[in-house]
């Protein structure tokens, strides 16, 4: 659990976060977004003291995070980048290996978290462990970048627009993976971006940041059906409102008895994903596959039209 | 092609040996056929004319290094034969020096080779080797007696024993300033990348002294050190001096802090921003990221500058011996003084050779210090 307790950052007399407070549960993700300039990435590096900040505290679990030196909670605490920031003299492995190298593990235990973090992202160690990171595409980098930040079993993993620099193809697949991820290792996930989309594919919560203050902190659902301010309604859109709460679900949690005919969609599969097939080929319904391929029911129209409505 | 033109310039007209009656007096000209024996002379300009041959048709690089290595093997043969044959028998005072031809076909099949080793890119041992394999063909040549003859040597017979004190001391001044520099310019640059406000100032500095003229900079030296030989208990013993070696070796110091630091601050701004950000974000301290991270990825540029720097004292050395610092300068300025080039040239050429040696093998170095850039994806 993260505590953010009132916290405050001045460059100069002026504010660039102010006063927030937020608890994040563990064990979930939670995406602060906001515009350029908003002190959604100030507030983020508060969290592991990159920023020192000018009032209030942050306590992980109970305890201030000033009850060490930085460098040491850092070491804690993932941290993966827009850009992925590899250091280039070094091959993946040691890129990798940077922090259990940092905190003296040994060197079999290094080894073999290096190798299980490779498996973890697709890629194959034999291949990949002594490469460069020049050698690699932007996804693989990504990838790394992100190992990188899990390899010492961070219970907190910090991300600052880790998808920024990936084209939108690839940027899917990372968000997609990073979800898996998440649920497997369940770590604790804060992310900053400016991208919607994202925000509603990712969060468990949405932080809104707006001129160093936090606006609104709820679930996406939340933030479609009640926004606190103009801000967070622009943010999200107004035409996009039904999309965005369809977003948030999964064909899984739409499904009605029935059977009906065409190809399965997966129960994973988001909602929005469901009704744009319905609509392009016309037709009203969808049979729902469960993950090892078994027909649960379908998805209709009227159904989705029904969640994707105001609430009442 | 402009180096075939080279070639047949040195070879055919211009004069490839001197041969005068002492080490002062204007000598007289001699063309390859006169300079030497009738059969050699025949032979070298076939040699010649065969190198020129390949050089103007397309030919391979690897066979174009091999003719710059075999003509110049000659062309240093032939120098040798030169001065037994134009010598006249027990005249010690008569001297046989290069001439413009010999030193034009030099220059020719040096081109030449470095060419032919830019297009054929070897690695950095690779081109260390060479290096060696170069120094040591002229070593062995120099063994052996045959370039006895020459004026350079009969100089360097008399004055074996100083020849070889002062490349001592030459070296010394050069690799001591390069050391004392490296020791106080790298902490510098560190100290000047760290703390913004510092930097122009430290590097405005290094830039005037820079702009002094070393002859200029050792003479406004003298005081100081002059005054710090008196004063300053136990100075005077340790060789600090108004003249000699110590202005020598501070100025050398001076000029050499500008590209150590440049380079260090330079090196340190290249680092990429998100490898540094995530250093900090990942908990390296400041010591880490600097040895782990920064140093590593600036090594490239720094080395670049201590390589300017290293070839740069080498030939700044030699003005050390106008106040008496010593080095190969004394050569040369002896001879200035007594018009003799010869004696100019054995204190001129050991500079360059060793100026040049000193680049090579940085260069090297640097190659195999630039990260992964250039190495294994080509591999």
């Amino acid at each position: 659990m993260i505590e953010i307790d009132g916290i405050t950052k001045r460059y100069d007399g002026t504010a660039v976060v102010d006063n927030v407070t937020m608890t994040i549960e563990p064990r979930t993700v939670t995406v602060i977004v906001g515009t350029s300039g908003s002190g959604k990435t100030t507030l983020l590096r508060m969290i592991n003291r990159l920023v020192e900040p000018s009032a209030g505290a942050i306590r992980l679990d109970g305890e201030d995070n000033r009850s060490m030196p930085g460098f040491e909670l850092r070491r804690r605490i993932g941290y993966a980048i827009q850009g992925h920031g590899l250091f280039p003299h070094r091959t993946v492995a040691q890129n990798i290996a940077t922090v259990p190298v940092l905190l003296d593990w040994d060197k079999a235990r290094i080894d073999a978290k290096v190798a299980e973090l490779l498996a973890l992202f697709q890629l194959d160690p034999a291949i990949f462990a002594a490469r460069f990171p020049h050698e690699l595409s932007g996804g693989q980098q990504q990838r790394v970048g992100v190992a990188r930040a899990l390899a010492a079993e961070p219970k907190v993993l910090l991300m600052d627009e880790p998808f920024g620099a990936l084209d939108p193809i690839i940027r899917a697949k990372a968000q997609a993976d990073l979800l898996d991820i998440q649920k497997l290792l369940k770590t604790t996930i804060v992310l900053v971006t400016h991208d919607m989309d994202e925000a509603f594919h990712l969060a468990d919560k949405i932080a809104v940041m707006d001129k160093g203050e936090l606006v609104q902190y709820g679930t996406p659902a939340e933030l479609v059906t009640n926004p606190a301010t103009e801000f967070v309604q622009t943010l999200i859109g107004a035409s996009e409102r039904p999309f965005r709460l369809l977003s948030i679900e999964t064909a899984g949690q739409a499904v009605e008895p029935g059977t009906a005919d065409g190809k399965p969609v997966g129960a994973a599969t988001s909602q929005r994903d469901v009704l744009s097939e319905l609509l392009w080929t016309g037709r009203d319904a969808l049979p729902v596959a469960a993950a090892d391929g078994t027909l649960i029911g379908k998805v209709t129209l009227e159904g989705l039209a029904r969640r994707a409505a105001r609430p009442q | 092609m402009v180096i075939a033109l080279l070639v047949a310039y040195g070879a055919l007209v211009a004069p490839f040996a001197t041969f005068r009656a002492n080490r002062i007096v204007p000598g007289e000209a001699k063309s390859v056929l006169a300079a030497l024996p009738a059969g050699a002379g025949v032979v070298l300009l076939g040699l010649m004319i065969v190198a020129a041959a390949i050089i103007l048709l397309k030919t391979p690089a690897l066979l174009r290094l091999a003719t710059a290595a075999v003509a110049l093997g000659a062309i240093a043969l032939f120098i040798g034969l030169t001065a037994a044959y134009l010598t006249p028998p027990e005249n010690t005072y008569a001297r046989v020096s290069p001439a413009s031809g010999f030193w034009i076909l030099l220059f020719a099949y040096a081109l030449l080779a470095a060419d032919s080793i830019t297009r054929l890119r070897p690695r950095p041992g690779v081109r260390v080797l060479l290096l060696l394999a170069t120094l040591g063909g002229a070593a062995a040549i120099l063994v052996s007696g045959l370039w006895d003859g020459l004026s350079i040597l009969k100089e360097y017979a008399g004055r074996a024993d100083v020849f070889w004190l002062e490349a001592g001391r030459h070296v010394a001044l050069a690799l001591g300033s390069l050391f004392a520099s490296v020791v106080v310019g790298l902490p510098l640059g560190i100290l000047c990348h760290r703390v913004e406000p510092l930097r122009a100032g430290v590097l405005n500095t290094l830039n005037l002294i820079q702009t002094i003229p070393s002859i200029a900079l050792f003479g406004i030296l003298i005081a100081p050190l002059g005054w710090i030989a008196v004063h300053v208990p136990g100075a005077g013993a340790i060789g600090i001096r108004g003249i000699g070696a110590a202005p020598a070796f501070v100025a050398l110091f001076l000029y050499s802090l500008l590209p150590v630091v440049a380079n260090t601050v330079v090196g340190l701004a290249g680092v990429p921003r998100e490898a540094n950000e995530a250093a900090r974000g990942i908990g390296m301290t400041d010591r880490q990221r600097l040895f782990g991270i920064e140093l590593p990825l600036a090594m490239p540029v720094i080395l670049t500058g201590i390589r300017i720097v290293l070839v740069q004292s080498i030939g700044l050395a030699t003005i050390a011996a106008l106040i008496g610092g010593g080095g190969f300068g004394v050569f040369v300025f002896q001879g200035i003084g007594q018009t003799a080039m010869d004696l100019v040239l054995l204190g001129a050429v050991p500079t360059v050779v060793l100026a040049f040696a000193a680049a090579i093998v940085l260069d090297a170095l640097i190659e195999m210090n630039t990260p992964s850039q250039n190495r294994g994806r080509t591999t």
